[in-house]
């Protein structure tokens, strides 16, 4: 009711028969649909790529600082787009880094490398955001496998890749296609990405979306590509159940530590440290210009030309704590990271409450589960601004109340707790829960003792996608936004729109309070401590 | 999972819908990029025992498109943050009633796009290109004079625009084109301007803080289309106090758009008369004197005082673009239509 009735308001408010027989309506569909599916198609597979290798890493290697280089695979699904877009052109763009060091190095008179306003651009960005879907989901999944069958394999004679191949891989086929299907949905619906650092040639449904209904005022139109784009996504769901229905095989799954081991022949280390470098090139280098600028200013007056030096400061923090227009639309940054932390715990708090119940519902296998399914994930297919429009008229003045906030997270956080839990759900066989029955357990019982201490870990992880999901949601164009609680994404966007200096590095330190916030927040949630934990 | 929702959202509008009633409220819906200073509001409050809510709304056409799609059941009294590009489609709409203010008066005539006193202007700013002085100084390169001049040779690769689909300036921009070259003959400009390397950036911040050479993004281009009171913010605005501005406003004739800001009382509005009275202050020099650090750009009052950095580093232009806002709603969609067509799409 939270979702498909606002949804429904805006449709029929703003559907009307004629746009269906305006024949430019239906080049545009097209144009749209053609480039989303292509584009999410190849990020989703460039994900996977990458994700896949990094999951197996964290889940069975123990190397210095596993779980910071794990927190830094997750915050990038926070970030701002604004502030990653700047943070890649930093060091991909075309006076970039790695450019500007290729031009140096070989005269060349232009940059090598073409990156802003390419797809190559679209699908780093993509792979730099979600890859934390499929490690997460992955990771949770090959820590917890049994590992008497790959040894099993090993003893029968198969070498690493074989195990890999006919014994790893297949146990994490329910895993895979629910990270891959997350990964998908969310390249499907991107909006900020291909904005920012595709350029005007590419327009996704979500783009053509928001153009057309905020800066065209053509809603009818809006409205339709809403549906279209809400179908694809009711169809992708449905795809994955009927999918997921084939690949299952339960297996008991065992604690997280008898996989870890620490590498030692020469082929493990080589492989840790690739993933070592590849972990810093693709995630902490694109990050770690923010964190830089924050405390540094160009030592030359702007304007001056030359080599530019870089001084340290604390100005850009202080700053922030100052009022100096006596504006009533400052942002106090505490107050700010203060709400932003409170929204996050409730929308965890809301969507596990939720969401635990749903994933168990779904995960019983019958034709019912696979519909609502399909229902539960159809919030990822809905574009922002639609949803927000549908929202007004569905709730009217409430919609301005602060409250509704965590709720609207919790629409958006839920397919992901969904998601994650599902296949560990799905993986727990039933006769461990029988035995327990047999034995005298009440239902109740039967599911605390037994189900609840294997869900835990992936609960943890459910937990750690809602919040970081809440603290990076900027929600204007979501909800009408009152001023006296303003949140850490809002205070970003309030420095970015003006120009200066002064505006730039506080965006700069107000975004990494946000991420130090975020890294903070998963590292406490990954290390809590749940009751009826067994191992 | 339902009944939870159900119960939350009835104690939600239970909460929302009996809070103390006095003293009473006056709602104003704005677009995400209002600011006033906390003093002046307050003042407002004081002399009218009233409290104020702002409700931001998204940029600009979203907070429009809401207060639209609500406009049988108004969700503030006072709406604004509409401009010239927008105005027609507000109007026609129908979401603001007539009001008259004793104020306007004293407003010039030129602001006052509403014969009807629906929409009443409240500030004013020119969309300009902005160049980095330093660059042209150093390479001793003469500034553009005209738009024509950005086509030649020795600008090639220097601008940065952005997309008139998905960001106010940019459509600035393109209508400064249109005014320029006529209709079809804008589209050979931009042609033109493609062909020497123009940079096209989705919206305002990329385009200034990631590509402009002289903003403290530090990106390799040295003009932007920005506004022409940008140069005054970078002063404001900068790590260390500056001598003068790093940048500075391409006024020549026909090279900047004037935007135009509007308020207007709601249709429907809960609370009229202090609606009208809110719109008043708007107009009145203690608010309009605020304005300008505020929101950097001008106030439509002309004995409101400038704050010095405006009147030293805003150029104002002689003749900027004025056009009429129902030219642009009616042709809007198919001059930015035919703009992206122009061969930016390389994806079919």
């Amino acid at each position: 009711m939270f979702f498909l009735y606002p949804l429904g308001s805006i449709l029929r408010a703003a559907l009307d028969g004629s746009v269906l027989l305006d024949e430019r309506t239906w080049v545009v569909v097209r144009r749209a649909l053609g480039f989303t599916l292509y584009q999410a198609a190849l990020s989703t597979l460039f994900t996977l790529l990458v994700g896949l290798p990094l999951a197996y890493l964290f889940a069975r290697y123990r190397f210095p600082l596993r779980s910071l280089w794990r927190i830094a695979v997750a915050i990038p699904f926070m970030l701002p787009t604004v502030v990653v877009a700047a943070g890649f052109n930093a060091w991909l763009g075309d006076r970039g880094w790695v450019n500007l060091t290729l031009m140096r190095a070989f005269g060349l008179p232009e940059a090598p490398i073409p990156f802003s306003g390419t797809l190559t651009a679209i699908v780093t960005a993509h792979v730099f955001y979600n890859t934390t879907l499929i490690v997460r989901i992955l990771a949770y999944t090959l820590e917890h496998m049994d590992p008497r069958l790959e040894q099993a394999a090993r003893v029968l004679g198969a070498d690493g890749w074989r195990v890999f191949w006919h014994i790893t891989l297949p146990l994490l086929r329910p895993a895979l296609l629910a990270a891959a299907s997350l990964v998908f949905l969310f390249d499907f619906t991107s909006f900020g990405v291909i904005l920012l650092l595709g350029g005007p040639q590419f327009a996704t449904l979500e783009v053509e979306i928001y153009v057309q209904g905020v800066h065209m005022l053509n809603l009818s139109l809006a409205a339709l590509l809403s549906v279209v784009q809400l179908l694809c996504t009711a169809a992708l769901s449905f795809l994955y159940g009927r999918l997921l229905a084939q690949v299952i095989a339960p297996i008991a799954p065992r604690p997280a530590e008898v996989n870890l081991r620490t590498p030692c022949r020469w082929a493990e280390r080589a492989f840790v440290g690739l993933m070592v470098l590849l972990l810093i090139a693709l995630f902490v280098l694109p990050m770690v210009s923010v964190p830089i600028r924050s405390v540094a200013r160009l030592e030359a007056a702007r304007g001056e030309r030359g080599e530019i030096r870089y001084g340290l400061t604390a100005d850009y923090y202080r700053e922030l704590f100052i009022n100096r227009r006596g504006s009533l639309f400052y942002v106090p940054p505490l107050q700010a990271a203060r709400n932003s932390l409170l929204f996050a715990l409730l929308t965890v708090l809301l969507s596990l409450a939720l969401g635990i119940p749903a994933a168990v519902a779904l995960s019983r296998q019958n034709v019912w589960a696979r519909r609502m399914d399909v229902l539960w994930m159809l919030p990822l297919g809905v574009s922002g601004v639609t949803l927000g429009l549908g929202f007004l008229l569905a709730f009217r003045r409430a919609v301005a109340f602060p409250g509704l906030v965590p709720l609207a997270h919790t629409l958006i956080a839920l397919p992901l707790v969904i998601r994650t839990l599902q296949p560990a759900l799905v993986s727990i066989p039933s006769h461990l829960r029988q035995a327990a029955r047999v034995l005298g357990a009440s239902p109740w019982r039967a599911w605390w003792r037994v189900e609840w201490p294997i869900l835990r870990r992936a609960v943890l992880a459910a937990a750690a996608f809602a919040f970081t999901v809440s603290l990076g949601e900027f929600g204007a164009t979501l909800l009408l936004t009152r001023p006296e609680y303003p949140t850490l994404p809002v205070a970003i966007y309030r420095f970015l729109s003006q120009p200066g200096g002064l505006n730039y590095g506080q965006a700069m330190a107000m975004t990494t309070i946000l991420m130090l916030l975020t890294a903070a927040g998963v590292l406490l949630l990954e290390r809590l401590r749940m009751p009826g934990s067994q191992f | 999972m339902r009944p939870v929702i159900v119960v939350l959202l009835i104690a939600l509008a239970v909460l929302t819908a009996c809070g103390p009633r006095q003293p009473a409220t006056l709602t104003v819906m704005t677009h995400d990029s209002f600011a006033a200073s906390e003093e002046v509001i307050r003042a407002f409050e004081q002399e009218h025992n009233v409290k104020v809510t702002f409700l931001a709304s998204g940029d600009a056409g979203t907070a429009l498109n809401k207060a639209i799609l609500t406009k049988d059941a108004p969700l503030a009294d006072v709406f604004y943050g509409v401009d010239n590009t927008f105005l027609s489609r507000a109007l026609e709409a129908g979401i603001f009633e007539p009001y008259r203010s004793p104020l306007l008066t004293e407003i010039p005539t030129e602001f006052q796009l509403d014969p009807e006193f629906r929409a009443l202007p409240v500030d004013y700013g020119d969309v300009c290109i902005n160049y980095d002085k330093a660059y042209f100084a150093e390479k001793g390169l003469p500034l553009p004079q005209t738009l024509e001049d950005l086509t030649r040779p020795e600008y090639k690769g220097l601008l940065v625009v952005e997309n008139p689909a998905t960001s106010s300036p940019g459509l600035a921009f393109l209508l400064v084109t249109v005014a320029h070259f006529g209709d079809p003959g804008y589209l050979e400009f931009w042609k033109a301007l493609k062909k020497n390397g123009v940079i096209v950036a989705p919206d305002w911040e990329t385009a200034y803080y990631t590509h402009f050479s002289a903003s403290s993004g530090r990106g390799p281009h040295p003009m932007v289309v920005s506004y022409g009171s940008s140069p005054a913010a970078e002063v404001i605005f900068a790590e260390k106090p500056l001598e003068d501005a790093p940048t500075a406003s391409l006024v020549g004739p026909g090279m900047c758009f004037r935007q135009i800001e509007f308020v207007g009382v709601l249709k429907g509005a809960r609370n009229r008369a202090l609606a009208q009275k809110f719109v008043d202050f708007m107009l009145s020099v203690r608010f309009q004197e605020d304005i300008p650090l505020q929101m950097f750009v001008f106030p439509v009052h002309p004995q409101a005082r400038l704050p010095e950095a405006f009147v030293k580093y805003v150029q104002v232009p002689e003749q900027p673009v004025l056009m009429d806002p129902a030219r642009i709603a009616a042709h809007r969609e198919r001059w930015i239509r035919a703009w992206s067509e122009v061969g930016w799409i390389i994806m079919d």
